[in-house]
């Protein structure tokens, strides 16, 4: 059996009302984004109320349904069989066809529901309804009509040309990307950034990441393999902007003028700092991290409300109160797990203090932050202008 | 990309630059050569001449018969071939082997798999300088002893192994028992003569000496009952199937060619830069260096532990410097946590997660050796401000 097209089925979107029409032209964006990598040719239009990609010449069945399953906004993937109108009893021949493929001699109760939206079709929807009833019942004896809660609603769409489709393929849900505006992650090489800034993502946010790099106590690998995470998590978000900014100087500043207990926190106030600068810079509305309550010295509540409080934009923690087997499980899915558990060191742990402070006073470590005074603002300028910024997807 | 000028490599333990001579051996065979040996025309026989020039090569180093050596993709292969091949082919004989605890994964991995096999495996102990003890040797030997196998030169610390002194007590004790070498450090750094030494098995690899990688060889004493690995169209005399890699086994003669050219004088200049090295390492504060370090070690490595500094860090310093080393053995640095090797021989807790591997090759100079130095002298004081905990 050969699918000419998908069917595309989106939710949320259906709700927007009088912006309807700028989310949808988003996911056709997306949608003819992802599909021009792939093999063959695919014109992908929008038509009252469902979105259509028809494939021309050949094209990787798998490839197809893989690629849109990456695409947010998309709630379910309809193969589809096309025909040309050839005439009433073709179209008989052809919907049992569609039906010993997809299901062969299964028993199975079913409900056709046409829809003739070319109306010089010669023959009504209900009759339609009827008269495919009638063929399928009788070429396939395990069958049985079942109006209410069938096993297989089967579709004939009878347009330009018949569309007969009746599986749905879960699609990952969400709004699509570029209808939300932009926002910066801050992206380690753990399991939670990656997951955060997919879960942001989903909501139809483009995503720009910032990472911190400390040579020569991480290492080029260690860089790579966060090149290597915005590219997975790229499958899902379109291309990312990584900042890659090396912290080495100012880490090692607060670690000669500061209390060593309050590094990590400091350091990370820092982080979020240069992180909304660049956000400013391009424009992010905010900025997102992978942080959890109770996971590390650092992401407590107290450490939290220190952290947070030297930020304008708001900043948006999805993982927040999620258990760790949970962000686990949504990076397995998301296929960045593998590459996350990679044993190299991250910036944020190579000094980490024997004991660090779990519930900073901020007017501490305010003070603490005085002693940097002298050289932090040359510090971060170099930080901001040498960064490397790479483009992955 | 560092220009070629400011790199200082110091890892060819891990892996060497091919001399120019190999690379122009191999874009011949890649380009004009390139035929398939098995092949009944021309081109076919052009191939076969090549590797049968590089089987002579390799075995008149050796002072060996071509009928011994077998070609192989390297390292690895060699040591899979040799300890699986011997041990399935005689376990009728027995099936008790020998290795030591010091030995590289591709030795240990396929012992442990013999274990699953229904074998015993005795882990001969070494000495705080990494060598294996006779005694210990002596005493695991019995009637059940089918196969012992020593490495020549360890690759984490360059101790060299009594290897002719194992082969005298196998003769003694049971000359039916096969001795495998792991030279993979060795060759190239020594002149090996297997007949003279009692080795039955010998195992090369191409990229540590300046050939390809990809390519290697095992050298099997014709009177050794051995069973191949890998099944196939039966090239190699049926003990290694697969088309011969031809550039890279030419490449790999070119290499031996090579290095056992003017081979004394190389060796000297690789003592020259250990010596310089080793005398610079021991003259600074809080640096150790493991093992021997004299003529009785192999010329081409330097281990040292670096007191307060992690050696992953001094490393990363060191490359941004354009200095290329390792942390404890490069095969093993994958894995996280330290090396078993360093542990077996009584390093300092303290010093096992703060050990680098320098090793040289053909292509060092006394100034990168003076310029090495230099930068441990900047780097070490800075990186012990600054530490964990």
């Amino acid at each position: 059996m050969k699918y000419k097209a998908f069917l595309i089925k989106y939710a949320e979107i259906g709700v927007k009302g009088k912006n309807r029409y700028l989310f949808e032209d988003a996911l056709v964006k997306q949608i003819n984004h992802r599909l021009k990598r792939l093999d063959g040719k695919f014109f992908v239009t929008k038509e009252s109320g469902r979105i259509y990609a028809e494939a021309e010449g050949n094209f990787d069945y798998d490839e197809v349904i893989d690629t849109l399953q990456h695409v947010f906004g998309i709630v379910g993937i309809c193969p589809v069989v096309q025909i040309e109108d050839t005439g009433y009893e073709d179209l008989k021949a052809a919907v049992v066809r569609y039906i010993g493929d997809v299901y062969g001699d299964k028993s199975f109760t079913f409900k056709v529901v046409a829809r003739r939206a070319n109306k010089q079709y010669p023959v009504v929807s209900d009759q339609i309804n009827r008269d495919m009833g009638e063929v399928i019942l009788e070429a396939y004896p395990n069958s049985r009509v079942d109006v209410h809660s069938p096993d297989v609603l089967l579709r004939v769409e009878v347009r330009h040309r018949i569309n007969i489709f009746s599986e749905t393929i879960p699609g990952p849900g969400g709004m699509p990307i570029g209808t939300a505006g932009r926002a910066m992650l801050l992206l380690s090489g753990g399991i939670d950034s990656p997951v955060a800034g997919y879960m942001i993502a989903k909501r139809g946010v483009t995503i720009e990441a910032t990472y911190f790099h400390a040579p020569p106590y991480t290492s080029e690998r260690a860089k790579q393999k966060v090149i290597d995470l915005a590219k997975l998590m790229a499958k899902y978000t379109g291309p990312i902007k990584l900042n890659i900014v090396n912290f080495t100087d100012i880490q090692l500043y607060i670690y000669d003028q500061c209390p060593h207990d309050e590094l990590t926190i400091i350091m990370r106030r820092y982080m979020m700092r240069i992180a909304e600068r660049l956000a400013k810079e391009d424009e992010c509305l905010a900025l997102v991290t992978g942080e959890s309550i109770g996971q590390v010295a650092s992401q407590t509540m107290h450490s939290l409300a220190v952290t947070n409080e030297v930020c304008e934009l708001p900043v948006m923690r999805p993982l927040i109160a999620f258990d760790k087997q949970d962000i686990v499980d949504i990076s397995l899915k998301i296929d960045t797990y593998e590459t996350s558990v990679l044993p190299y060191e991250d910036c944020c742990t190579i000094f980490v203090a024997k004991h660090p402070v779990t519930k900073p006073v901020l007017k501490r470590i305010q003070n603490s932050e005085r002693k940097l005074e002298e050289k932090i603002d040359d510090l971060l300028e170099t930080a901001v202008s040498t960064r490397e910024i790479v483009r992955c997807s | 990309m560092e220009p070629a000028g400011k790199e200082i490599y110091f890892d060819n333990s891990a892996t060497t630059r091919v001399f120019d001579s190999v690379r122009d051996v191999m874009v011949q065979a890649m380009t004009e050569e390139y035929g398939n040996m098995s092949s009944k025309h021309k081109k076919g026989v052009e191939a076969e001449r090549r590797i049968k020039s590089a089987r002579e090569t390799i075995a008149a180093s050796l002072k060996a018969k071509e009928k011994e050596i077998f070609f192989t993709s390297g390292g690895t292969e060699s040591n899979n071939l040799a300890l699986i091949g011997t041990a399935l082919a005689n376990k009728r004989a027995g099936r008790h082997l020998i290795t030591t605890c010091i030995e590289h994964a591709s030795v240990y991995n396929p012992m442990a798999f013999l274990e699953e096999q229904g074998f015993r495996v005795t882990y001969l102990p070494v000495d705080a300088n990494g060598i294996v003890s006779l005694e210990a040797l002596r005493e695991a030997l019995c009637e059940e002893t089918i196969l012992v196998s020593v490495m020549y030169v360890n690759n984490e610390i360059g101790a060299v192994e009594p290897i002719g002194e194992i082969g005298a007590l196998l003769k003694e004790k049971n000359p039916s028992v096969y001795f495998h070498v792991d030279a993979i450090q060795a060759y190239g750094k020594y002149v090996i003569r297997p007949k003279k030494l009692g080795i039955d098995l010998l195992s090369v690899s191409g990229h540590k000496i300046h050939g390809p990688k990809g390519a290697g060889f095992l050298y099997v004493d014709e009177r050794v009952k051995i069973k191949p690995i890998l099944y196939g169209g039966g090239q190699e005399k049926g003990l290694r199937s697969g088309t011969e890699n031809v550039p890279g086994f030419a490449g790999l003669g070119q290499a031996v060619r090579e290095i056992y050219t003017d081979h004394e004088a190389r060796v000297e200049w690789l003592y020259t830069l250990k010596e310089r090295l080793v005398n610079g390492l021991k003259a600074m504060e809080g640096v150790t260096v493991h093992g021997r370090t004299g003529r009785d070690s192999a010329p081409q490595i330097v281990s040292a532990g670096f007191e307060g500094v992690r050696a992953e860090v001094l490393l990363h310093a060191l490359e941004d410097k354009g200095i290329y080393v390792s942390s404890g053995s490069a095969c093993s640095s994958n894995h996280p946590g330290v090396s078993g090797t360093l542990r077996g021989l009584g390093v300092k807790e303290t010093l096992l997660d703060s050990t680098l591997r320098f090793s040289f090759g053909a292509f060092n100079t006394e100034d990168e050796v003076d310029e090495c130095l230099k930068a441990l002298h900047e780097l070490l004081p800075v990186l012990r401000r600054y530490r964990r905990g």
